[in-house]
């Protein structure tokens, strides 16, 4: 139930984001953000963005996992 | 899609599970405690490709398969009696027994149940029916108590009078001290839930290596994400260590997020829950807050009483403490199937039986 996807900010209007997920437009709650911006990827749970995934770490950790484990 | 397809490749899933086999030497028992990584490890098959001095036990991380039978009793009853109610619910929760019905069979003998995919769907909910009451039966972890949280500022906001939930969410942290108090079963380390802790933040685990000197890493929900997970414990493990470690810090800090936990207590409060399988968790629960006793259904309805009635022979809450796995229920897969579940397990997509049964049954 934990279930949350990762998704696209493309729209913003009061508290209420339009978040692109695989190419189907979701409204989602921000208010459970601090901040969030068109552009943000943000992981949506039950209608609401509940935190930003941070685009830097993720190719850090794929970078990391190439090095470490590929060779 | 972005940020999951990366984390499916399965060069770099073989590359991990290499290094693990070639790294690992000691006998170690590792809790998964959030059904989504249940589902995860028995759809990529995890088990059954680690080496066999690693067991992975799946332990109550599935909140519809905690949620106690004495409160589906409670609703089940409540259901029947108000008959100028809408309760609304998340989905998974339908089909889940009580002693002796499910909230989707009285919705068959005529009362007005709804599943909502958000919480926020209740108000509209709410909205559109005026002469009724709504209620949600409000079930999850902290990744789901914020956004009811949230939706209860909305509801104060839009000064609902209809609209109040029963909050049956619980806390994990509590329950993983629960587990490693009782005795009952070895665990020497967490794999703990993504999402849960995005709310929480990793520090939240710090009493694990600090009181029980058990290492803990907080993982994200793909099969690179577990495996990777699983490597970080392994090393600690294997090098005698014993930390709080982020593997899915693409998400995951070590705060968490604060505006979400400054929702959550606007609204609840700590209190004691019950859990299926273990029993009443102290401070393992939340409570609406004094000054949001309006929406609190426990407050504004005298709430039946409910209970404690397992479904006969159902095994559930062994399973939920991992002290088996579901293969050794004498009910799985045969009396309790999906398509006629006996036990939570087996009804919610991310309870452990389910799990079993979709990706590990042997015809």
């Amino acid at each position: 139930m934990c279930l949350g996807i990762p998704g696209l900010i493309v729209g913003i209007k009061g508290d209420t984001a339009t978040v692109d997920v695989a190419g189907t437009k979701k409204d989602a709650s921000l208010r459970l953000m601090e901040k969030a911006a068109i552009g943000d990827y943000v992981i949506i749970h039950a209608g609401f963005a509940i935190e930003k995934v941070d685009t830097k770490r993720a190719e850090e950790t794929l970078r990391l996992i190439r090095e470490t484990f590929e060779r | 899609m972005k940020y999951i397809d990366e984390f499916r490749q399965k060069e770099a899933a073989q590359a991990i599970i290499k290094k693990i086999r070639s790294l690992s030497r000691k006998e170690v028992n590792i809790m998964e405690i959030c059904g989504t990584h249940t589902h995860s490890i028995s759809k990529y098959g995890i088990r059954e490709a680690l080496p066999e001095n690693i067991r992975l036990i799946s332990g109550p991380g599935c909140p519809v398969c905690v949620t106690s039978a004495t409160d589906v009793n409670r609703i089940i009853e409540f259901s029947r009696t108000r008959k100028d109610a809408i309760i609304a619910t998340f989905g998974d929760m339908m089909k889940v027994p009580g002693t002796d019905s499910s909230l989707q069979e009285e919705k068959a003998r005529g009362a007005d149940i709804r599943v909502v995919y958000s919480p926020l769907d209740s108000i509209e909910i709410a909205r559109n029916n005026p002469d009724k009451e709504v209620v949600l039966f409000a079930v999850g972890f902290e990744t789901t108590s914020p956004t009811v949280a949230a939706t209860m500022l909305g509801a104060k906001e839009a000064g609902l009078r209809n609209f109040s939930a029963l909050s049956l969410h619980k806390l994990t942290p509590p329950a993983m001290k629960a587990l490693l108090d009782s005795g009952e079963i070895k665990i020497d380390g967490f794999i703990a839930p993504g999402h849960v802790t995005a709310i929480i933040g990793a520090r939240a685990y710090g009493f694990l290596a600090e009181d029980y000197k058990s290492p803990c890493v907080v993982a994200g929900f793909e099969p690179i994400d577990a495996l990777l997970g699983i490597y970080m414990l392994i090393r600690q493990f294997e090098e005698d260590r014993c930390a709080i470690e982020i593997e899915y810090d693409r998400v995951v800090t070590w705060e968490g997020n604060t505006r979400a936990q400054e929702v959550i207590n606007e609204v609840f409060e700590p209190s004691d829950s019950l859990w299926r399988g273990i029993g009443n968790i102290p401070g393992s629960g939340l409570s609406f807050r004094q000054t949001y006793s309006e929406f609190d259904a426990e407050k504004r309805f005298s709430m039946p009483k409910g209970v404690d009635a397992e479904p006969k022979g159902c095994q559930c809450g062994s399973v939920l403490k991992g002290l088996i796995t579901p293969d050794k229920c004498p009910l799985f897969a045969k009396a309790c199937t999906p398509e006629f579940p006996i036990g939570p397990c087996m009804v919610s997509s991310e309870g452990t039986c389910a799990a079993w049964y979709k990706y590990r049954r042997i015809a």
